[in-house]
């Protein structure tokens, strides 16, 4: 991986109480599968991001545990119900150990 | 170099036409299938029934690039304390490996849907495995026909 991978995250700033609300996620990451071979004919090592996590005011709300199968650049939406203003941390584990982490808060009125 | 007649030289020809393919991109061949996915379904849950509706695949009839297929999936569930879903597990009988994406649900998401971008090496049946929160199973499939697999590089 040349570059370190860059999350991008959209949530609304602005929620009504009980609002549903969609948030999506992408972050640049090569997914590689492990499942191909370089020019010489070697399997290229696996390196994946494993497990994505979405907390709200440091409890989890949603988590995805991804595969090989998932594409580069990967992009996950869900959803969640707007109870009351606070804090999402999304976080990206990735299989070398590393944790990718993204901020943004929400105003619930 | 003769051959008895133009039928057995051109099996020859075939022959090891395909040897030689089978050498080239033998490691590649290497597909899970339906056996695969029941096995990391049995993982999961034994022998459980798996009920089905309430679980709605939705991914593109035809993908044309199946290094980025969307898919979403969505379960029926009114998402309370009581009555949620709490896992759903989706697989790809004809990818190398079966597992593509299992998502984790809680009741502060309000509504049971998710989704990812997946790679499909072949045209093949995607399978969903939803779990509730009482413990029951729902399950659903779907084809993607598949333009130009998305496997190996």
């Amino acid at each position: 991986m040349s570059n370190k991978p860059v999350p991008r995250v959209r949530v609304p700033a602005n929620a009504k109480k009980d609002e549903l609300i969609e948030i999506k996620t992408l972050i640049s990451h090569e997914m590689e599968s492990g499942q191909r071979r370089d020019s010489a004919g070697k399997v290229i090592p696996r390196r994946i991001i494993n497990t994505f996590t979405a907390e709200f005011d440091g409890k989890t709300v949603f988590e995805a545990t991804w595969h090989p199968a998932i594409s580069a650049n990967p992009y996950q939406s869900f959803f969640y119900k707007a109870v009351k203003s606070g804090e999402f941390t999304f976080k990206w584990k990735d299989d070398d150990g590393s944790v990718y982490e993204s901020k943004a808060k929400i105003q619930v009125a | 170099m003769t051959f008895p007649d133009a039928l057995s030289r051109r099996d020859a020809i075939v022959l090891a036409a395909l040897s030689a393919a089978a050498t080239a991109i033998g490691p590649r061949l290497a597909h899970a299938d339906a056996a695969a996915v029941e096995a990391e379904i049995k993982k999961l849950y034994a022998d459980k029934k798996l009920g089905s509706g309430r679980v709605k695949i939705d991914v593109p009839q035809i993908a044309e690039n199946g290094l980025v297929v969307p898919i979403n999936v969505e379960v029926e569930s009114p998402m309370t304390e009581q009555d949620f879903v709490k896992a759903v597990h989706v697989y790809a009988d004809g990818n190398p490996l079966p597992g593509v994406v299992s998502f984790a649900f809680t009741p502060a998401c309000g509504k049971a849907a998710a989704s990812s971008r997946m790679r499909l090496a072949q045209t093949q049946n995607i399978i969903a495995v939803a779990e509730m929160s009482d413990g029951s199973l729902f399950t659903s499939k779907v084809e993607v026909k598949v333009t130009i697999g998305g496997c190996g590089g």
